[in-house]
């Protein structure tokens, strides 16, 4: 399986693309540094013990004042840039899978079963899809959470998730409607194949492809809308680390020259989902079989 | 196609109760509005009182006709906070919203098209590949670090664009417009591009990657043997075709751009309808969210219906049955 697996067209086009490796790669090494954030951190920035705010505002250290502990520099509660960035990167990409993996679910399936089934299912499945689609994920979770005033992150994940399954269900079930036509799905109608059967043994497997574009730039999207939440103070609570927040605290005190609390936080973000990014553009053109590979 | 516009409006009209409703809900259950209106410090009397004159006393579904009823007459009852009707206190800002996401979104169509077509001439060109990167990048920054960036460079270290407020504005009727006056211009460049940037960097991938399947066609090859000028070819009959995706992707986007005006005009402190929901919002004043929410869905509604008509006419492809 394996060894079948490598000698696949797929990864050939794989390991012959710069920026699907790079790409990858990125995504990998963040979350790595997330999951071992603990041992990697030079410091624990939510132990109350550990930060003094005397240590505030410290530059990096290759500039003037700065301390050896604080490579990246610190911010105004005197917690490490570094040590608080790698705790972000866990909240990030908790909330990024966390809401792949539920909206995913929930949306692959409504999208499989208006699909299959039509008639009324699909055509009220469709039109709150479409409702919920034009008003936006992003302005269905600002308006969430700023009126329920609830956070932590699942409450976070739940909001993205209200109109984010969305774009997987219409995906799915433009995908379905394809194969539905298709002759092996009557031949197993015809062998007297049960809906159940049918519907996770043929049509699933079988549709499911655009999905696996769908669900990368996905990710990408619910990480920036993650950080964004946090920016404007509707996300996570101030005692959980995030990318978003950083750089709304690192916002005050951009007019006074401290460049380092927002370029630091900010450059994490945007590799981090221009990673995914990568990796969701080379999935896409290797999906679509109307590009030929010109390579 | 007339049966067409008709269901459009009714299923429009349909999610604007939907949205009324969940309104209602927010408004009613969300904090107690009797204590809200009586005061913190009001008797038990005096709470009562005012339960029976605003109506709190009725049924469910009376309260909620009610408010069904005064919505549309554009009552939604006075601000919490400034105890001024909140409808007023939206379309006051309105025109600063409106004035940001139309340059945001002129911004992003015309760069995002023109440059999507540049790039699809050539794809390998080191030029054309360069400004492929800048689009990954622009899809892969948050509008809100854009903004920022933008404060740092271009007001902070440059010093060359003001990063906050509309400048001078003149009144033109009900209408306070700051494309009238330099400085009102020169206010609007930073918030633009802010709220334009990643719309721009998707429509240019967007485009480009629909020219590169149309001009592989057989009738563009037609259109070049038979020797037409590359201007013809290129957007007569490329880009008309590529363009399709393009508009609907634009109209479609409208939620987005209004969701993150609320962003940009947080972080550029634009005093327009979004700047003052997430105050309203800080400050639990639920009649000036409760409005603005309702007005946003009606101007969503009412821009994708408008889309979805004149894409009808334009595109005689599709049959509406």
């Amino acid at each position: 399986m394996t060894k079948r697996f490598f000698k696949s067209k797929i990864a050939y086009h794989y390991a012959h693309d710069p920026s699907a490796i790079v790409g990858s790669f990125l995504l990998l090494f963040f979350i790595l540094a997330a999951l071992l954030a603990p041992w990697i951190a030079p410091q624990n920035p939510y132990d109350l013990e550990k930060v003094s705010l005397s240590d505030f505002l410290k530059p990096p250290v290759w500039m003037e004042g700065s301390d050896p502990t604080f490579l990246l520099g610190t911010d105004d509660q005197g917690r490490g840039i570094l040590s608080t960035i790698l705790y972000g990167c866990r909240t990030s990409l908790t909330v990024g899978f966390g809401v792949v993996l539920i909206a995913g679910s929930f949306g692959i399936a409504m999208g499989l079963l208006a699909g299959y089934y039509g008639g009324l299912l699909d055509s009220v499945t469709m039109r709150l899809a479409d409702s919920l689609f034009s008003f936006s994920t992003t302005l269905i979770a600002i308006l969430m959470l700023g009126i329920f005033k609830q956070s932590g992150v699942l409450i976070v994940i739940v909001a993205i998730c209200i109109a984010d399954w969305v774009r997987y269900a219409r995906t799915m079930r433009g995908s379905v409607l394809e194969v539905k036509e298709e002759a092996y799905i009557t031949a197993a109608k015809a062998t007297g194949a049960g809906d159940f059967r049918l519907l996770l043994k043929h049509l699933l497997p079988n549709a499911i492809p655009p999905i696996f574009v769908v669900l990368a730039v996905d990710l990408a999207v619910v990480i920036m809308l993650e950080a964004t939440l946090s920016f404007l103070g509707v996300g996570v609570p101030l005692t959980e680390p995030s990318l978003g927040m950083m750089i709304a605290i690192g916002k005050n005190y951009v007019y006074a020259g401290k460049w380092w609390l927002v370029v630091f936080p900010g450059a994490t973000l945007i590799l981090l989902v221009a990673g995914i990014n990568l990796f969701a553009d080379w999935l896409r053109e290797e999906l679509n079989p109307k590009i030929e590979k010109q390579r | 196609m007339l049966t067409y516009v008709a269901r459009r409006l009714i299923q429009g009209f349909v999610v604007l109760l939907a949205v009324s409703f969940i309104c209602f809900i927010i408004f009613r259950y969300t904090g107690d509005p009797v204590v809200t209106l009586a005061g913190r410090y009001a008797t038990f009397q005096e709470r009562e009182e005012v339960r029976r004159a605003y109506g709190l006393d009725k049924p469910f579904y009376v309260q909620y006709v009610r408010f069904v009823i005064n919505a549309a007459r554009g009552r939604f009852g006075k601000s919490y906070v400034s105890r001024v009707p909140a409808l007023g206190l939206i379309l006051e800002r309105l025109p600063a919203t409106v004035e940001l996401a139309t340059s945001a979104i002129v911004i992003s169509f015309c760069l995002g098209v023109g440059l999507g077509v540049l790039v699809s001439l050539k794809p390998y060109a080191a030029r054309n590949r360069l400004i492929m990167a800048g689009s990954l990048f622009g899809i892969s920054i948050p509008t809100f670090l854009t903004g920022i960036l933008l404060i740092m460079i271009f007001a902070v270290y440059l010093g060359a664009l003001p990063s906050f407020g509309r400048g001078e504005t003149v009144n033109i009727g009900y209408w306070r417009t700051g494309f009238l006056t330099l400085s009102g211009i020169s206010h609007l460049i930073l918030p633009a591009f802010t709220l334009g940037m990643y719309q721009l960097a998707v429509l240019l991938r967007l485009t480009r990657a629909g020219m590169r399947e149309i001009l592989g066609e057989e009738y563009i090859k037609t259109a070049w043997s038979k020797g037409l000028p590359p201007r013809k070819v290129i957007f007569k009959h490329g880009l008309r075709n590529a363009l399709i995706p393009v508009v609907t992707m634009t109209g479609l986007q409208f939620g987005e751009l209004i969701a993150f005006s609320i962003v940009t005009e947080t972080i550029f402190q634009w005093p327009g309808m979004g700047n003052l929901l997430l105050t309203s919002i800080y400050e639990t004043d639920q009649p000036v969210i409760v409005t603005y929410i309702m007005l946003a869905a009606l101007i969503i509604l009412t821009i994708n219906i408008v889309v979805d008509i004149l894409y009808a006419f334009l595109n005689p492809k599709i049959r509406y049955d």
